[in-house]
């Protein structure tokens, strides 16, 4: 029976493929330990008398012993390949990027826009009830076609680098659907690559305790195809745009708390 | 140091010579006590969380329906009775106290008044940590492991105030307490054994004891550090682990310059080796006891005395497969990964070396028996996840869900309180002079063993499924796992089997204390020096020489002389112990 929830990620396929196989082999060791527990038990409970194989016993001991280090090695050897496979490598030069904050209790994700730069953000702008829950500078050109989204929208097979970071505590950034999972740290920038190959709707979840509302701290990833990432990409660029622009001054206003 | 003189029989009353005393088997007594109250409530705590999580709406009596922010409260303060109060405290304070410098050949302690100390300090601890409740806004909610910023602003959530300040004098204190009675144990080992009591003839228990010693003087000097440093981040305006634009509930914080990252590696270097300190001395008793039980000496005595102290070292310079997730250098975390594979070996090693002990001969199936078992089978079933857990790859998804609450639940939890169970129902007698009821003892066992797999041995399969720890609910604004709820109304059902099985032990504690069978002398026919009827100065063998279908078949380390010479060490010159176990 797979308990693991339907993976939509390019390198979870390797490492659904690496688990199962080591949670194959733990189990069998596990029961195999566990056989020989009961059999010692019973033997306890018999009048007869030992059966002197204390040799060969050792003697099977010290062959399991290697066994075991054998196959630790190769956990070893397979994951560090795949850990090196995910993490060892640049982001490619035509990935998304796409920033991701944590903030009690909430999931944000920024675009960084048509001039795909991530523009400045203050921390004493952070104001969430005013629709500036970054704390984006109206004041830096780059800030003002970033796109701030509560759901993380993605194209299916395109290398995604996503940017973490947190503006309170350290929340962890979790799909499952993906089979990924880092924490985002205060005063960090972290990064993340991955490629989601299975349009649909994944949830994100916080991993990490961040306070009261951490089991409710929780978003959405759709992942699209990339004709509809575009599309959903051009209408927020729009938007985005056209709340900026009119009144710059309404982000200002009630930003700035101490 | 002398050590081995007689103590002057002094007529005291009960509290001097029972509470406010320098003796360390009544010191022993009083640890237990702690270590019981803190596993009672702890327990307590558990069974509030798991029934809130399958019964959302359930309204407690005297306590309502918890909030989120009670159900972390809850966890926090599960987590740290039952890792500080219940698995540090019995196996690494009570138990050494209560044998080890009888099983050394010492009368006292090396510095019985810093021992006496120690507890005192300990109980102070536990009285701060519960003084947490009943502050304005309740006890922290940020887990035993305080991450901060959480952890270090106030303006973090409920509890991060005033319980968030008691929580760090009570760790701070326990550090403090801990790293005094442990100078007092490695300096009562290296100063205080008797006349033959020589490296290769203590008990592999006083091992146990010399590596967990050490560790917790290394480990628990950096907690201190650490809980300092938080205490001033918070109160003194310093910020080693505050950064600079912290935003809390709308409002920018101070600037700081400092990083959460260093509290995670100073706090899991101390955690880590935290989890050796518990389960080392278990699993010196686990042979031990299997040595008493099977009749026979340990087969490979210098492999189990070197996989010791290699788990000990090795335990120091695994710390970093805590934070894999938290965005670290990959090749950092392919080291930790190497390091913590590497640790698998020693303890492969020992468990091989007790299941060849388990078939190799008939055991006496007697209930500290049976709960050594039980410590075995739970340590397999938590330490073979282990390996799966050291991959870094594999732990992007795992971390912190439920199949690693199953793990150490299982390697940590069970099988430190199952050889907690073992050692008391072994030592029994030399506190009461009684054994415990043996009827009542095997049904504890099975009903614990059977309980304790339905409740931890299902969360692998919640954490598969991608269930994060620290959820007070199951389902939330996006996600929900409909199809854990049968599998969570298992475990909260087996937990609640669980604790009522505890209710057979106390029982028996109490009962067998004045009902019991008496024991007399030597009740297991064991060999080592706890069991001597006199303190003895002198040291003839090695520790466990039993020789089964012989009669007698076995020897005490106290007995002079020997009816069966090829156990005696001093005329081959040898090391007794393969000798020993070739004779036999």
């Amino acid at each position: 029976m797979n308990w693991l929830p339907p993976n939509g990620a390019l390198h979870g396929v390797a490492l659904d493929r690496l688990l199962n196989w080591n949670l194959a082999a733990i189990f069998w060791l596990f029961i195999a330990a566990q056989f020989l527990l009961i059999v010692g038990l019973l033997r306890s409970w018999s009048r007869s008398h030992p059966s002197g194989a204390g040799r060969f016993l050792l003697v099977a001991d010290y062959a399991l012993l290697t066994a075991l280090i054998g196959l630790y090695a190769w956990m070893a050897v397979t994951g560090q390949h795949l850990w090196a496979a995910r993490r060892e490598a640049h982001a490619s030069a035509q990935s998304v990027q796409v920033e991701v904050t944590g903030v009690q209790f909430q999931w944000y994700f920024r675009y960084p826009g048509p001039d795909g730069i991530y523009g400045a953000t203050r921390p004493g702008l952070v104001n969430a009830p005013a629709g500036n829950p970054l704390g984006l500078d109206p004041e830096d050109p780059q800030s003002r076609d970033d796109i701030v989204s509560a759901m993380l929208v993605l194209p299916a097979n395109r290398p995604i680098d996503l940017r973490l970071r947190s503006l309170d505590v350290i929340h962890g950034f979790f799909i499952p659907g993906m089979r990924l999972k880092q924490d985002t740290i205060p005063g960090m920038l972290g990064h993340l690559q991955f490629t989601p190959t299975t349009p649909g709707d994944y949830p994100i979840l916080c991993s990490q305790v961040c306070g009261l509302g951490h089991a409710r701290m929780q978003a959405r990833l759709r992942v699209v195809s990339q004709q509809d990432y575009e599309r959903w990409l051009a209408a927020r660029e729009q938007a985005t745009l056209a709340s900026a622009n009119p009144e710059p001054a309404s982000e200002t206003e009630t930003g700035g708390r101490p | 140091m002398n050590l081995h003189s007689p103590t002057a029989p002094e007529s005291r009353s009960f509290v001097r010579s029972r509470v406010f005393t320098t003796d360390h088997r009544a010191l022993a007594i009083l640890y237990l006590l702690l270590g019981l109250a803190a596993v009672i409530l702890g327990t307590l705590l558990s069974l509030v969380m798991r029934i809130h999580r399958v019964w959302p709406g359930f309204a407690f009596p005297f306590y309502g329906v918890p909030r989120p922010e009670d159900y972390l409260a809850l966890v926090t303060m599960h987590g740290t009775l039952m890792i500080f109060f219940v698995l540090t405290v019995v196996p690494q304070s009570a138990f050494p106290n209560l044998v080890l410098p009888a099983q050394i050949g010492a009368t006292r302690m090396a510095f019985p008044r810093l021992n006496a100390a120690a507890f005192w300090i300990t109980a102070a601890s536990l009285l701060v940590l519960l003084a947490a409740f009943f502050v304005p806004q309740g006890a922290p909610i940020s887990g035993w492991t305080s991450y901060p910023p959480l952890s270090a602003l106030a303006a973090a959530g409920p509890g991060q105030g005033a319980g968030m300040d008691l929580w760090l004098v009570s760790i701070t204190l326990f550090c403090v307490a801990s790293v005094a009675a442990s100078i007092n144990f490695l300096v009562t080992i290296v100063t205080g054994r008797c006349t033959g009591m020589t490296w290769t003839r203590l008990p592999l228990t006083v091992w146990s004891w010399l590596v967990s010693s050490a560790l917790t003087v290394l480990a628990f000097s950096v907690l201190l550090a650490a809980a300092v440093l938080l205490l001033a981040d918070r109160h003194f305006g310093t910020s080693f682990f505050l950064p600079g634009g912290e935003v809390i509930n709308g409002l920018a914080i101070r600037p700081g310059s400092g990083s959460p990252m260093l509290w995670l590696h100073l706090f899991w270097f101390f955690g880590h080796p935290e989890v050796y300190i518990s389960i080392l001395p278990g699993m010196g008793l686990a042979t031990s006891i299997l040595a008493n039980f099977t009749r026979r000496p340990v087969p490979a005595y210098r492999l189990m005395v070197a996989a010791t102290l290699l788990i000990g070292l090795l335990g120091l310079g695994v710390w970093g497969h805590h934070i894999f997730v938290t965005g670290m250098n990959p090749y950092a975390g392919t080291a930790f990964g190497l390091t913590t594979m590497a640790i698998a070996v020693p303890s492969s090693a020992e468990v091989l070396t007790w299941l060849v002990m388990v078939l190799r001969d008939r055991a006496q199936p007697v209930t500290p028996l049976l709960f050594t078992l039980g410590f075995i089978s739970f340590f397999i079933a938590g330490g073979l996840t282990g390996p799966v857990l050291a991959q870094p790859a594999l732990d992007s998804y795992l971390h912190n869900t439920f199949f690693v609450v199953a793990h150490f639940h299982l390697v940590m939890a069970m099988a430190g309180v199952f050889s907690v169970f073992a050692g008391i129902y072994y030592w029994y007698p030399l506190l009461t002079g009684r054994r415990m009821n043996e009827k009542l003892g095997h049904a504890h066992f099975w009903i614990s063993l059977i309980a304790a797999y339905g409740t931890f041995f299902p969360m692998h399969f919640a954490g598969l499924a991608g269930e994060p720890r620290h959820y007070a609910q199951l389902s939330g604004p996006v996600t929900s796992f409909p199809s854990l709820i049968p599998v969570e109304r298992g475990i909260t059902s087996s937990a609640l089997l669980l604790a009522a099985a505890q209710i057979l032990f106390l029982i028996n504690l109490v009962w067998s204390a004045r009902r019991g069978a008496l024991a007399g002398e030597n009740p297991w026919r064991a060999t080592t020096l706890e069991w001597a009827p006199f303190s003895h100065p002198m040291v003839m063998g090695q520790p466990y020489a039993y020789c089964a279908g012989n009669n007698p078949d076995f020897l005490p380390q106290w007995q002079e002389t020997s009816p069966r010479p090829d156990f005696d060490s001093s005329v081959t010159g040898k090391f007794p112990h393969d000798r020993g176990a070739k004779e036999c």
